[in-house]
């Protein structure tokens, strides 16, 4: 599934990013943030205004971004823990 | 002679940079600007623990040496020896957040690569602590092959060990400027999370504080209810909080006149020094208490973290009128000044969004137009309350910022349609721990800006109304016609009269828009200097500009004249950083045109309005 339509507060890990649907301004924004295959996830919130943009922590950061390019990012729920 | 050894502060955006620079520098600074660019250079001198003395400068936050926009690019530049007017630095101190050193590690293994002598400072190591969080310096300094110190800015810890550190680096030799770029950024994310790894011992789930603030915060229901009532707060205390020492300052100017009356002989110079200075520049510096509680707000929101959070927020909001919420914070700090606000729009990627930003930045209520909106105020509306803890006057107040906001949205929506078209940017941002401002960084703060304000109160506002003053003085009228009238500044303003009349604009009116022009709050101060001359008598110079203007005007023509001030006139220093942003003359015209355009549509449409209901 994509990082937006995770469940809120269950963690998570990146599975892949296509890093071809997003602009190179964007995609190079995301890797600074640290986005990368197998990484830890958590989306934390939703805006108030059509679900959108939404706040995940990714490592020890809080970002917040638009859905459009949440739906970049595929993640996986960790199970069994 | 040998120059100081200049030292850089790098790193990424909130690791905590500019606290160090304050602990560091502590007043020595000096603020100015790279050629060229519109990035502004803070330097300060700092002495090293055996004296030695180094130069230091805080370069812009960056989060890797691949520039998005003119600040990091100045960073990056600065770090290759690229940038003119400035030399190659010595060594670097490189700041990194101790809460989150994976992410910020890869900063410093770019940084690395370059081969420049540099120390690494772990900030914020009290929150790492707090956290629950045990970082092993040594196997971090082991790994990554430099010194590895740690600090609190905020609280002045750990800079002993810093200065130590650097004393040991500078000095040596000066190895050549680097010339290639490793720009594979997750190679060096990978590396970053390898050695993070091993130096953090013990990890905890992270920043349960500011995760149960956000819960609420941002709370789809409770956060946008929030960030209302902390705007509503803000506006009301801009009242409520500034009575007691405006009435100090009233009563110290007072005195003064009194003063300047029994002592000095009647005379030029008495006139000059009474209705001109003293009560001129007075009703202008009465207003630094209202301007001192916006920015302290300002300054707050900022400091605290909560400032990205109002941009999460309101991002949709934005994205329906073709921005980001990324503009809000410009925005938000316009109502201090456009002018920090319009150079804050250098943080949005997107040049049209950008651009659209800047043209509406100026509809946002700056402090400037809030002396004019308070002696109107004050003057025309009961000071009655509607609630309990709301006054009518605040009510007006915040009614006047919205609608300031109001039409800055439909300008929004009418320029990203025309002459701003094209896809957005997007809006990506990370949100910082929340923090307890440090009570010095925010009283340096606001002493910049008191300082700012009564500088211009000194000089431009104090030259205009000097001018002016002599303009409305001269030549003396004879028996039976009106001073104002008769003088040189008079007739400048018959003659703009004849088009500010059907908005129900007088003459003294016409008088005061043109100075305004310079800064916005002299206005107030021409007003009081026209007044005071048509009065001749001490008795009404005396009496307070409010007075005076409740007796003179109507209610349709107060409500115009701050309808005027919603839009126009812009000062010319908001011009002139527009022209230095925009690179060149076609944006700011087209700014002037428009929102003189709004001002005097604005202003009829209230006059007529209320002369129709019969106010």
């Amino acid at each position: 599934m994509s990082l937006g339509q995770l469940p809120l507060r269950q963690r998570a890990r990146i599975v892949s990013v296509d890093w071809d649907a997003l602009a190179p301004r964007e995609a190079r924004r995301l890797r600074e943030f640290g986005f990368d295959e197998g990484v830890a996830i958590e989306l934390l919130h939703h805006g108030p205004m059509g679900r959108d943009p939404i706040a995940c922590r990714v490592g020890r950061m809080t970002i917040a971004l638009r859905r459009v390019q949440a739906a970049a990012i595929s993640v996986q729920l960790d199970t069994g823990q | 002679m040998n120059p100081m050894p200049l030292v850089a502060l790098v790193g990424n955006p909130n690791a905590g940079k500019s606290a160090l620079f304050n602990a560091l520098t502590g007043a020595r600074q000096k603020v100015g600007n790279y050629p060229g660019v519109t990035v502004e250079r803070h330097t300060g001198r700092v002495s090293l623990n055996d004296g030695r003395p180094i130069e230091l400068v805080d370069l812009p936050g960056t989060y890797s040496l691949e520039p998005s926009s003119p600040d990091e690019q100045v960073t990056r530049d600065v770090i290759l020896g690229r940038q003119e007017g400035e030399r190659l630095p010595d060594a670097l101190v490189v700041v990194a957040d101790a809460t989150n050193l994976d992410n910020h590690l890869r900063f410093v293994l770019q940084l690395k690569s370059l081969n420049r002598p540099m120390v690494l400072t772990l900030n914020m190591i009290d929150l790492a602590e707090r956290d629950g969080l045990t970082i092993d310096l040594e196997a971090l300094a082991r790994e990554l092959g430099m010194p590895v110190v740690s600090t609190v800015a905020v609280r002045k810890r750990g800079l002993d060990a810093l200065k130590d550190a650097l004393a040991g680096m500078l000095g040596g030799t000066r190895p050549p400027a680097a010339v290639t770029l490793d720009a594979d950024i997750t190679h060096f994310q990978r590396e970053a999370r390898r050695i993070a790894r091993l130096a953090i011992v013990a990890q905890p789930r992270a920043r349960a504080l500011t995760h149960g603030v956000d819960r609420i915060a941002l709370h789809p229901i409770a956060g946008p209810l929030i960030l209302l009532t902390i705007l509503f707060v803000m506006f009301q205390a801009v009242y409520a909080w500034s009575a007691a020492p405006i009435g100090w300052i009233e009563r110290l100017q007072g005195w003064l006149s009194e003063t300047a009356a029994a002592d000095l002989p009647t005379g030029f110079f008495r006139d000059l020094l009474i209705e001109g200075i003293i009560n001129g520049v007075g009703s202008v510096v009465v207003f630094l208490p209202q301007i001192l509680i916006l920015f302290f707000f300002i300054l707050l929101l900022e400091a605290s973290g909560y400032m990205v959070r109002a941009a999460f927020l309101m991002d949709r909001l934005m994205a329906g009128v073709g921005l980001s919420g990324r503009a809000f914070i410009p925005l938000l700090s316009s109502f201090a000044c456009a002018i920090p606000g319009i150079m804050a729009t250098r943080t949005i990627d997107d040049p049209r969004e950008r651009l659209t930003t800047i043209l509406i930045a100026p509809l946002m209520t700056c402090s400037a137009r809030l002396p004019v909106y308070a002696v109107i105020i004050g003057a025309f509306i009961p000071a009655r309350a509607v609630g309990p803890g709301i006054g009518l006057q605040g009510l007006v107040l915040l009614g006047l910022y919205l609608f300031g906001i109001v039409s800055a949205v439909l300008a929004a929506l009418v320029f990203r349609r025309t002459a701003a078209k094209g896809s957005g940017g997007g809006f990506m941002l990370e949100m910082p721990r929340y923090q307890l401002p440090s009570l010095r960084d925010l009283a340096l703060g606001l002493w910049q800006r008191a300082y700012v304000f009564l500088r211009r109160a000194g000089t431009i506002i104090m030259g205009v109304t000097i001018t002016l003053w002599l303009l409305t003085s001269y030549p003396v009228a004879p028996e039976g016609v009106k001073q104002s009238e008769y003088s040189v500044a008079g007739r400048i303003a018959s003659g703009l009269a004849v088009v500010l009349r059907p908005i129900g604009f007088n003459n003294e009116m016409s008088l005061a828009v043109i100075p305004a022009m310079a800064a916005r709050e002299v206005a107030v101060s021409a007003l009081q200097t026209v007044y005071a001359i048509d009065a001749g008598d001490e008795h009404a110079s005396a009496e307070a500009l409010g007075h005076q203007l409740a007796r003179r005007w109507s209610l349709p023509t107060a409500l115009a004249f701050l309808m005027w001030f919603v839009f126009a006139p812009q000062c010319l220093s908001t011009i002139a950083v527009v022209r230095r942003e925009t690179n060149g003359w076609r944006w700011p015209v087209f700014m002037l045109t428009y929102l003189f355009g709004l001002a005097y549509l604005a202003a009829g449409a209230t006059f007529w309005l209320a002369t129709a209901l019969g106010l």
